[in-house]
């Protein structure tokens, strides 16, 4: 097992969350989130790897062959669809924040405090 | 018996599918009529599984995928009566509001009823799963709903504000929760708690399972709203609408923490049965926190709904203490007081709807003597009702909740949190009884500048239409309900002892492995009367003495002078306004604390756990 694609996630995890705690844009912050989601397929499909070893798709080949893991990739696809929802509706709370408030960034809108 | 486990989850999406399908034709009546014998049905479902899961599991796999040799390949829902009892809960809460929201929305659109059939479906199935990817999906569906609904009544950039701060710090909170799941799966090969649980059971802890055991309970303690991830749920919950609130404050915020039970018991316990004190330790210590710093935070609000926001973060910390001190009579406590606690916030939530419609307004200093008309007099008493209840007043439901929780405490020697714990319920308690005393009987001054005020013009996301006397009515039913309920809930006949029988079974990890895996049914664990002792009797006169009298004396102060100037400054202002402008609003802030908070999880078990 290689340990490069789990440092790989943690560095997307680490640097989204980076973008998210100084972000001045609420687009740019929920593309950060995205960075940051993007950690999850990369720990999900890292663990289902197998070397030398095909798609889960036994359609045309010997049934004893060597595939990669089908459960998550499942639950990466369920994982994209799930986050998709999330994003959309921050796009469209954004809009919103946009036509009320004529802003987007985020330290402009206080309402909210004490 | 097993086939009304799927039901639950099944029959609010499914109406909720309809009514998006067929409601832009039907009249907004039928919608509301649809949606509410639904949630009366989802809570006569999970009622009856909650009886007939009083001895063993009632558990349902999905197309008859039943593990085969002690594999478990489908996915299962496995049924406890803490569970069922949770999910009762949601359905309850859910009828309450579309009662009340029946007289309350002047017009509202049918996806209003969709999305919340969509939320009450996943907070069924996020309590009944045994699967933890199944537990992630249910996770977000109820996020997804409950930031759509924040939203939902768009007025003002407040209300936006509080949906985004929600939003991004709960969506954070799911991906870790992913990542948690993925390396579990990763290192067991199972989804499937039991299995993942007994693939754990007796093997070395070491920084994966650690890593994973973080990874979780950090990311459900995001939507549990524990110090220091509970910034959005004072944002988010003070700006929703008054019948989705209920929802959120009465039982989605809990559900997070019955999930770090669940996840802990059922696949961490065996790994970490040598640790057990590290978990318990840090558990207790956190909760605390958040009790107190919550029951603070409470008290310096004028705006009733973030009040009782506060008031959730602060009960969140009991519940916490209770699940974290591992014991079967706090867990127990802790369960208990999620449904009296939940159906007590959620009515005072309603009150404060009511007080909206009534009066004019939620925030206590602009509300000041304007409930001294006899008209107002049962709104008054519904608001000294709920005060005294959060204050834990015996011996009614949260009264018994909490004896539990005291009582779990001295025996697992933590007995210098039952006097912490007392002073969350003192805070709290007394919030409520001075914004009561101020609207219904006019005492204490007019301004109070430690106070955060609501800015003065309508109220969030409001509607302000006077209503007729029906109206009146019907909306003062709901709310008088979840009040009897909340209240009730001790007098059912054995309840405590029975709860503490649950509770024990609940934290068998082996026998519910060998339940969901080999369907044996193990032994229930013994039946013990409870009875409670002169010092629960004790600390529950301090806690309601305690809340009256703060509350008197932050009403009549001015009369007392009770502290110098100076003193005055250093122990109240200071520290006051240093807490206050932590809670600034900033979501960048939010998520640093989000990384400083799992960076301390972190190392204090990596380095205690191994």
């Amino acid at each position: 097992m290689s340990y490069l694609p789990f440092a790989v996630a943690g560095w997307l995890f680490f640097v989204g969350l980076y973008g998210v705690v100084t972000s001045r844009n609420y687009i740019h912050l929920t593309v950060c989130l995205t960075v940051m989601q993007s950690s999850t397929y990369v720990v999900l499909l890292a663990i289902g790897y197998r070397d030398k070893a095909t798609a889960p798709i036994f359609a045309g080949i010997s049934r004893r062959a060597r595939t990669v893991d089908p459960v998550v990739q499942a639950l990466t696809l369920t994982d994209i669809v799930v986050s998709v929802v999330v994003v959309a509706l921050l796009l469209s709370l954004t809009m919103d924040m946009f036509g009320r408030a004529k802003t987007v960034d985020p330290d402009e809108v206080r309402e909210l405090s004490g | 018996m097993t086939t009304l486990v799927p039901l639950t989850v099944a029959v609010p999406l499914l109406a909720a599918a309809v009514i998006a399908a067929f409601g832009r034709f039907s009249p907004a009546w039928a919608d509301n009529v649809v949606a509410t014998a639904v949630a009366a049905t989802v809570t006569v479902l999970a009622t009856i599984l909650l009886v007939a899961s009083a001895h063993h599991d009632t558990i349902h796999w999905f197309s008859g995928w039943t593990p085969r040799h002690g594999v478990a390949i489908g996915i299962a829902f496995t049924v406890d009566p803490i569970g069922a009892g949770l999910a009762a809960l949601a359905g309850a809460l859910m009828t309450a509001a579309f009662v009340f929201s029946w007289g309350y929305f002047e017009e509202v659109a049918h996806l209003y009823y969709t999305m919340m059939l969509i939320f009450l479906g996943a907070l069924v199935g996020f309590a009944l799963t045994g699967d933890l990817f199944n537990l992630f999906v249910f996770f977000e569906l109820m996020s997804v709903s409950a930031y759509a609904l924040t939203g939902y009544r768009i007025a003002q950039p407040r209300v936006l504000q509080g949906a985004i701060n929600f939003a991004v710090t709960n969506t954070i909170g799911a991906y870790m929760v992913a990542l948690g799941i993925a390396l579990i799966y990763g290192r067991t090969g199972g989804l499937n708690m039991a299995q993942a649980g007994e693939a754990l059971a007796g093997r070395r802890v070491d920084g994966l399972v650690i890593a994973a055991l973080v990874l979780l309970t950090v990311g459900f303690l995001i939507k549990a709203g524990a110090v220091p991830f509970h910034f959005w749920l004072s944002d988010a919950y003070a700006v929703a609408p008054a019948p989705v609130a209920v929802l959120l404050t009465g039982i989605m915020s809990d559900l997070g923490l019955h999930a770090i039970a669940r996840v802990y018991w059922d696949v961490f316990s065996g790994a970490t049965a040598d640790h057990a004190g590290a978990v318990r330790a840090l558990l207790v210590g956190v909760g605390l926190l958040t009790a107190l710093v919550g029951g603070v935070m409470s008290l310096l609000q004028a705006d009733l709904k973030r009040l009782l926001a506060f008031v959730t973060i602060s009960h969140g910390g009991i519940f916490l203490v209770g699940i974290g001190l591992l014991e079967a009579r706090g867990l127990a406590g802790a369960s208990v007081y999620v449904v009296t606690d939940g159906a007590l916030k959620g009515a005072f939530f309603l009150a404060v709807a009511l007080a909206v419609i009534q009066l004019g307004s939620c925030d206590e200093l602009q509300l000041r003597a304007k409930g001294r008309h006899r008209r107002h007099l049962g709104l008054g008493a519904l608001f000294t009702i709920c005060g005294l209840g959060l204050a834990a007043l015996p011996p009614f439901g949260p009264f018994l909740s909490k004896s539990l929780i005291d009582e779990a405490a001295r025996g697992a020697g933590y007995g210098f949190a039952v006097p912490l714990v007392t002073l969350a319920t003192v805070l709290t308690g007394a919030a409520v009884l001075r914004a009561t005393g101020r609207i219904f009987l006019g005492l204490g001054p007019k301004r109070e500048p430690l106070l955060s005020e609501l800015p003065d013009e309508p109220a969030a996301g409001e509607p302000e239409a006077e209503k007729s006397r029906r109206a009146r009515l019907v909306l003062l039913l709901p709310p008088v309900a979840l009040v009897v309920i909340g209240l009730g809930v001790s007098f059912a006949p054995g309840i405590a002892a029975r709860a503490v029988q649950q509770a024990a079974r609940f934290q068998d990890r082996a026998g519910y492995a060998d339940e969901v895996l080999r369907g044996r049914t193990p032994e229930l664990p013994p039946l013990a009367p409870h009875r409670y002792d002169s010092a629960d009797w004790a600390w529950g006169a301090v806690s309601v003495a305690g809340s009256l009298g703060l509350a008197s004396l932050l009403l009549l102060r001015g009369r007392l002078r009770v502290l110098s100037r100076r003193t005055r400054f250093g122990l109240v202002w200071r520290p006051a306004r240093v807490l206050k402008a932590w809670h600034a609003g900033a979501i960048g802030d939010y998520a640093a604390w989000i990384c400083a908070g799992a960076a301390g999880f972190s190392v204090v078990w990596g380095v205690l756990l191994r």
